[in-house]
């Protein structure tokens, strides 16, 4: 008997668990078809769904006007640029309070973690006028060292973290034989340490990527990335609807096959480790 | 077991991150902080000299301020009552035995990946348009009379528009809690003949309330800060302007820095009471 209700019971979760993950996962999907509609079909009433003449003119049509390309360069080199380097920077750290814990070491973290907490708009003019005194303003490198410095604490934290779980006693063996602190590193603590280096880039690269308030705000033509290129649609060109939907399809793709690949860091990550 | 050589060693190696973080949070808080005290018009006279807390009174009693504090209240208050309690649903049901479970994580968790720009644009226009989008139609299918969404109903659309964002996160959060129930705990309480609700009530919800309290916390230091929503949204029209957009406003369009950062000072107050509780929750985990 209980064998034949679990299987009822399963049909009707699967049903109801299909149906609510397509209704989140429509405006996607809705997006993503109506960038290969005409104009026309787009806006149709009655919607149309599947039957209609693909076409890829869209995608064209946004390529040829806007320059997607540079858009893409600036917003790789933005996310990429500053997860490389926020990484470069955390690596060291991380590994030390992991490894060489003090008493403060617990504060140091708490405290890397508050700045995170500072509200950007608290400190936008200030940024802005540095940048203009550097000449920085609309450039990729003042996005690459804000955002850097912004997913700092998050990726010390999630290194922390990932570090933490490797055991001691590997180290400690190794001491004994004699390694040196930079064959320890090396050979030891480096291929342990990648699948985790690994998850904290992939994470604070899509952070990156789709971080909005700075990209928005600091950027005008040259250094703009995808986020404002978005943005740039607002108004009126937003009501071609067909043109959007490419627009915005070759701004998450990317985005969206990576993270899938990361949900199962995402917890640790954006949890600081408080949830596992 | 560390010796002094490598504690000096990692002191080097923690002073990079250190040292940056202190410059990136003390230089511009130290410079909006002066700000807050001038009168500061870069475009009309640039530094005008000391105000003292005029900058302060100004900006509570300006007609802007109470308005942009509730519609800020309203836009956290919203999104966090609908992800908080779908999210909880959505885990339960996400944690029952189905055919295609990853696949169905993956169409919950996708929102989450949308950069704010795209979401609040397809929302705006795909969706809401009062004339071409998808929900007048479905308005006109049932005889209704479509809905100016982003105007008339500016607020809801702007909590539906962010709960789709951030619904998956509270719900991977809270599915990764459930999934760490003891199951015989449940299985003991409902051989005992433990109804399913009561089940919820005394054994899956306690259990969730750690996981509850962080996503609280964390939505609500970026609930508060969301902006890019509002920017290609309302401008904030329509009664959505929020005490960050304001401050943008204040800031940069009416170059105002004197104000503008003032109001600054009151948003890193604001977020500091929250983030202060959610130190306290993190703080505590990493002594276990």
């Amino acid at each position: 008997m209980a064998r034949a209700v679990t299987q009822q019971r399963k049909l009707i979760n699967t049903a109801i668990a299909w149906g609510i993950g397509l209704l989140i996962f429509f405006p996607i999907l809705w997006t993503i078809l109506t960038s290969f509609k005409t104009e026309a079909t787009a806006i149709a009433d009655p919607p149309v769904f599947l039957n209609f003449d693909w076409t890829l003119e869209n995608y064209t049509a946004v390529m040829e006007r806007s320059n997607y390309a540079k858009f893409l360069w600036n917003s790789i080199i933005i996310a990429g640029g500053s997860t490389l380097l926020g990484i470069l920077v955390a690596v060291p750290a991380a590994w030390s309070m992991a490894f060489v814990p003090s008493k403060r070491t617990k504060d140091i973290l708490l405290w890397m973690l508050s700045t995170k907490m500072l509200p950007a708009v608290g400190v936008l003019y200030p940024i802005y006028l540095i940048c203009i005194k550097f000449g920085l303003l609309d450039s990729r490198l003042a996005l690459v060292v804000i955002l850097m410095l912004m997913n700092l604490p998050i990726i010390v934290w999630m290194l922390y973290t990932y570090f933490r779980e490797i055991p001691g006693e590997i180290l400690e063996a190794a001491r004994m034989d004699g390694a040196s602190l930079k064959e320890e590193i090396l050979y030891i603590l480096t291929p342990m340490a990648v699948p985790g280096i690994a998850s904290t880039l992939l994470l604070n690269f899509i952070l990156a990527w789709n971080e909005a308030f700075w990209t928005l705000n600091l950027t005008a033509v040259n250094a703009a990335p995808l986020t404002a290129f978005i943005a740039s649609y607002s108004s009126p060109e937003g009501l071609f609807f067909a043109k959007l939907s490419a627009a915005s399809t070759m701004a998450i793709a990317p985005i969206l096959i990576l993270g899938w690949f990361s949900q199962k860091q995402l917890v640790s990550g954006l949890t600081f480790g408080a949830v596992k | 077991m560390a010796t002094q050589h490598s504690r000096s060693a990692a002191r080097l190696m923690m002073a990079p991150a250190v040292i940056l973080l202190l410059g990136w949070m003390l230089v511009p808080l130290i410079m909006t902080l002066t700000f807050s005290f001038k009168k500061y018009l870069p475009l009309r006279g640039g530094d005008l000299g000391w105000v003292g807390f005029e900058n302060y009174t100004r900006f509570v009693t300006s007609s802007a301020f109470w308005p942009s504090v509730v519609a800020t209240l309203a836009i956290v208050g919203g999104v966090l009552v609908i992800t908080i309690g779908f999210g909880i649903l959505l885990a339960i049901l996400l944690n029952q035995p189905m055919w295609g479970q990853g696949i169905v994580r993956i169409l919950v968790i996708a929102p989450f990946f949308v950069m704010p720009t795209v979401s609040a644009l397809v929302w705006k226009n795909m969706f809401m348009d009062p004339t071409n989008g998808l929900l007048s139609h479905l308005w006109r299918f049932f005889g209704a009379e479509p809905v100016s969404w982003l105007s008339e109903a500016s607020m809801t659309s702007i909590v539906m528009i962010v709960s789709w964002q951030w619904l998956p996160f509270a719900t991977l959060i809270l599915l990764t809690a459930i999934q760490s129930l003891d199951s015989e705990q449940l299985e003991a309480a409902e051989m005992d003949g433990a109804p399913t609700f009561k089940r919820f009530l005394y054994i899956t919800l306690p259990h969730l309330s750690r996981a509850i309290t962080i996503v609280l916390l964390i939505q609500t230091i970026f609930l508060l800060a969301i902006f890019a929503e509002i920017f290609v949204t309302t401008g904030g029209a329509f009664g959505t302007r929020t005490l960050t957009y304001l401050i943008f406003q204040r800031v940069l369009e009416a170059q105002n820095v004197g104000l503008g950062s003032a109001g600054g000072v009151y948003a890193i107050i604001l977020a500091n009471i929250v983030a202060i509780f959610l130190m306290r929750i993190v703080g505590k985990n990493l002594d276990a």
